[in-house]
C-alpha cells in the first residue's frame, strides 16, 4: 500500500478526518517553507498543482495562479524538484492535466514522481475510461493514480471509478469547476453515498469548499476534505499569512 | 477503418480522439453519443433537418466554375459555395443540427464558443429560429477583430461573453464554454463549433458537415462528368475540411489537401499549423496534433484569420494525415491577403480570410498544370473587411 493510501486510512482508523490542502506549484510563495508550514498546521497530505496553460476544471483563482506561475517560467521539473527539496514527512500528490503527462510520457512521468518522492497523481481530464494504462504504470512504482467521481453519473460508473482508483477517491462536490461556493452543495453527500458501497478506499470531498464551516459539514459524511481555491485566494491576493491562518481554521473544523 | 466505422466505440480515429474530459461531463457525452447514434439515421429527425437546410439555409449551395481564376492559375477550378449558405459560412450546417438535437434531448439552454464569430452567429441564428436562449463565449481580442459579428449575435438575441484569459482568442473561449458546461450540464447543450472536443463531438460535427462534400461530389459529377483530381479546404479546427473530404476519402483518383494558417513564420507562436508543425497532444478533450512547448504547455498562436487561430485540430485529420489519406500544407497571412484580393477581382467573390488561404496557396501553383480542382469556399468575407483594410494599409495585424 502506498504512503498516501496508508496515511489516509490511518486517519480514518483513528476516527479522524483528513485535511488535504491544494497549492499551485510555482506560484510566488509556494515554496518548501510553505509546504512545511502546511504540514506543521496538521495537513494529512498535500496536493500540489503543476500549472497548465488550459486548466479547464479550474475557476478564476487557480486559473490566475496557474497563469502567473507559468509566466514566471515554472516547469514540470522545477515543481517536482521543489517538492523533493521540501522533504516533508506527509504524502504529496500532484494535480495536473492530461497533456502534461502525455507529453512527458506516462511511464517517464511516473518515474519522475517516484524519483521525487511523490505519492500520487490527480488528473481531472483523465477519466477512468482513458486511465487504465496510467493507473497500472503508477501502481507498479508506488504512485497512486487518484480518480475523480462526479455528481450525476450511473451506479455502474461509480463502481468502475471506485474499483480503478488508488489512494483515495476524489469525490467532486458539485457541478462545475474549482472555486468558492456560497454553500456546500447537496450533491457532495450524494457522490460519497453513491461511491461508498463499491470501495473501502477513503473518500475525500473537494471542489468548491470555501469555508471551514462547509469543510466541517462535509467531514460529517466524507473521510476528508480537499481545499484549494479558498487557500489560494489569499496567496493570490499577496497575503500568505492569511492563507496559513485559514489553513489552521480549516484544520480545526475538519473533524 | 472506413468512414462508416470511424471512429471506434471509444471515439478513436486510430490513436487519436478519445474522451479526455472531466468526469462531470461524461454522462452528458454518453447521452449525446447514444442520442446521435439513434437520430442520425432517424427519418423524422433527418427530414426535419433536411427541410430546414433547404428552406432556411438555402441548401444545396451551388458549385461555381471559377473561369477567370482558372485561366490565371492554369487549373480547372470549381468552388463549393458555402459562402452562400445563410449566415455566410458552413458553420450553420452544424449549429442547426446540434440545436435541433439539443431540443430533442430536452435541453433548455445553448452555449457555444466562437473565434471568427461565424459559429457564434450560426448558433445564435439556430437558437433564434428554434426558440432557445443562447450564450456565446468569445475571446476579447476576437470581439474586436470581428466586431460586426458581435453585433449580429446580439441582434439575434444571444448574450456574448468576452473571455479575457490568455491570448483572448478561440482556445480560451473553448475553455470557458467547457467550464460553463461543467456547471450547467443537466440543462444545457454545448454546441461545439468544429470537429474537435471529446467524443462524440468530432463525429457529430463531421456527420452534420458532410452534406458539403456529399452535395459537391454529386454536383461536380453532374457538371464535369467525373470526380475532381484535387479537393482542397482550409483547416482551423477542421470542420469545413472534414465536411468536404468525407465524400472523397479513399477514392483512388482524388487527392485531398488541407491548408492550415501559416501566419507570419514557422517559429512556435507565429502560426497555427498544428498538423504540419505540431506534435500529438491533448487539448479540449481529444488527442490530436497540437502546438505545444517542451513541457506540453499549449502555446500562443497567430493568424490573420480569427477562425483559424487555434493551436489544435480535429482528431480525424490527425488520422488522415498519419494514414496519408490527406495531405496538409500551410499558407501565410500574406498568401491569404493575396488570395482574398485575387478571388474578389477575378470572380466577383469576396471570400472569408479562412478559405482565402486556399486561394493563396493555389497561387503558388503547387498542383500540376490543368489539374481539376474543387475548393471548399467555406465562407464570405464581410466580417474581414476591417482586418483586410488595415493589413493592406500596411498596418499588419
Ligand atoms: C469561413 C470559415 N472557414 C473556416 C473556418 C475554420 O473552421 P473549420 O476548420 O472548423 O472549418 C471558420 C471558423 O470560424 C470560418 O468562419
Amino acid at each position: 500500500m502506498s504512503a498516501l493510501e496508508a496515511t489516509l486510512r490511518s486517519v480514518r482508523d483513528r476516527g479522524a478526518k483528513s485535511f488535504v490542502p491544494y497549492v499551485t506549484g510555482g506560484y510566488p510563495g509556494v515554496d518548501g517553507e510553505l509546504l512545511r508550514s502546511l504540514a506543521a498546521s496538521g495537513a494529512d497530505a498535500i496536493e500540489v498543482g503543476i500549472p497548465h496553460s488550459d486548466p479547464i476544471m479550474d475557476g478564476g483563482v487557480i486559473q490566475e495562479a496557474s497563469r502567473v506561475a507559468l509566466q514566471r517560467g515554472t516547469r514540470l521539473g522545477g515543481v517536482l524538484a521543489a517538492i523533493a527539496d521540501a522533504a516533508i514527512e506527509i504524502p504529496v500528490a500532484v494535480m495536473t492535466y492530461a497533456n502534461i503527462v502525455h507529453h512527458r510520457g506516462y511511464e517517464a512521468f511516473c518515474d519522475d514522481l517516484a524519483r521525487s518522492g511523490i505519492d500520487g497523481a490527480i488528473i481531472p481530464d483523465l477519466p477512468v475510461d482513458e486511465a487504465e494504462r496510467f493507473v497500472a504504470l503508477g501502481a507498479a512504482r508506488g504512485i497512486d493514480v487518484v480518480l475523480l467521481a462526479a455528481p450525476g453519473t450511473t451506479a455502474q460508473r461509480y463502481r468502475a471509478i471506485a474499483s480503478a482508483s488508488h489512494g483515495f477517491v476524489y469525490c467532486v462536490a458539485t457541478y462545475g469547476v474549482t472555486g468558492a461556493r456560497d454553500q456546500l452543495s447537496v450533491t457532495a453527500r450524494d457522490v460519497v453515498t453513491a461511491v461508498r458501497p463499491y470501495t473501502d478506499l477513503p473518500l475525500l470531498v473537494g471542489v468548491g469548499i470555501a469555508t471551514p464551516e462547509q469543510a466541517r459539514a462535509a467531514s460529517a459524511f466524507a473521510d476528508g476534505v480537499i481545499v484549494g481555491s479558498a487557500l489560494m485566494a489569499p496567496l493570490v491576493a499577496g497575503d500568505p499569512k492569511a492563507a496559513m491562518q485559514l489553513a489552521e481554521a480549516f484544520r480545526s473544523q475538519i473533524v | 477503418m472506413s468512414v462508416a466505422t470511424r471512429p471506434d466505440e471509444h471515439g478513436r480515429f486510430g490513436a487519436y480522439g478519445g474522451r479526455y474530459a472531466p468526469e462531470v461531463l461524461i454522462p452528458a457525452l454518453d447521452e449525446l453519443t447514444d442520442a446521435w447514434l439513434e437520430l442520425r439515421d432517424d427519418p423524422g429527425f433527418r427530414g426535419e433537418l433536411t427541410d430546414l437546410l433547404r428552406d432556411f439555409v438555402g441548401r444545396p449551395t451551388p458549385i461555381t466554375h471559377a473561369t477567370r481564376l482558372s485561366g490565371e492559375l492554369g487549373y480547372d477550378l470549381w468552388l463549393k459555395r458555402e459562402d452562400l449558405a445563410h449566415t455566410g459560412a458552413h458553420k450553420i450546417n452544424n449549429a442547426l443540427g446540434q440545436v435541433l438535437l439539443a431540443k430533442r434531448l430536452g435541453k433548455r439552454r445553448i452555449i457555444a464558443e466562437t473565434g471568427a464569430g461565424q459559429h457564434g452567429v450560426a448558433t445564435a441564428t439556430a437558437c433564434a429560429l428554434l426558440g432557445l436562449p443562447c450564450v456565446v463565449y468569445m475571446g476579447e481580442e476576437d470581439t474586436h477583430r470581428q466586431a460586426p459579428n458581435v453585433v449580429r449575435m446580439e441582434l439575434l438575441g444571444a448574450e456574448v461573453v468576452p473571455v479575457t484569459a490568455g491570448m483572448k482568442t478561440l482556445k480560451e473561449a473553448v475553455n470557458e464554454a467547457l467550464r460553463d458546461w461543467a456547471a450547467s450540464v443537466g440543462t444545457t447543450h454545448y454546441v461545439i463549433g468544429s470537429v474537435v472536443g471529446p467524443h462524440p463531438f468530432p463525429t457529430l460535427v463531421r456527420d452534420l458537415q458532410r452534406v458539403i462534400g456529399d452535395e459537391a461530389r454529386t454536383q461536380y459529377r453532374d457538371r464535369v462528368g467525373t470526380d475532381p483530381e484535387y479537393v482542397v479546404a482550409c483547416v482551423g479546427g477542421g470542420s469545413n475540411a472534414i465536411g468536404m473530404f468525407t465524400a472523397f476519402v479513399g477514392v483512388p483518383q482524388v487527392r485531398l489537401f488541407g491548408v492550415e494558417a501559416g501566419g507570419v513564420g514557422s517559429e512556435l507562436g507565429r502560426h497555427c499549423s498544428s498538423l504540419t508543425l505540431g506534435q500529438p497532444g491533448i487539448l479540449h478533450g481529444a488527442l490530436s496534433y497540437l502546438l505545444q512547448d517542451a513541457d506540453g504547455q499549449v502555446v500562443e498562436t497567430h493568424s490573420i484569420s480569427a477562425g483559424l487561430d487555434y493551436p489544435g485540430v480535429g482528431p480525424e485529420h490527425a488520422y488522415l494525415k498519419d494514414e496519408s489519406l490527406a495531405t496538409y500544407v500551410s499558407a501565410t497571412d500574406g498568401d491569404a491577403l493575396d488570395g482574398f484580393q485575387l478571388l474578389a477581382r477575378t470572380e466577383g467573390i469576396i471570400p472569408a480570410l479562412e478559405p482565402a488561404h486556399v486561394i493563396g496557396w493555389l497561387r503558388h501553383r503547387p498542383l500540376p498544370d490543368g489539374a481539376r480542382v474543387l475548393v471548399n469556399l467555406s465562407g464570405r468575407g464581410d466580417k474581414d473587411l476591417d482586418t483586410v483594410r488595415a493589413a493592406l494599409a500596411g498596418d499588419r495585424p
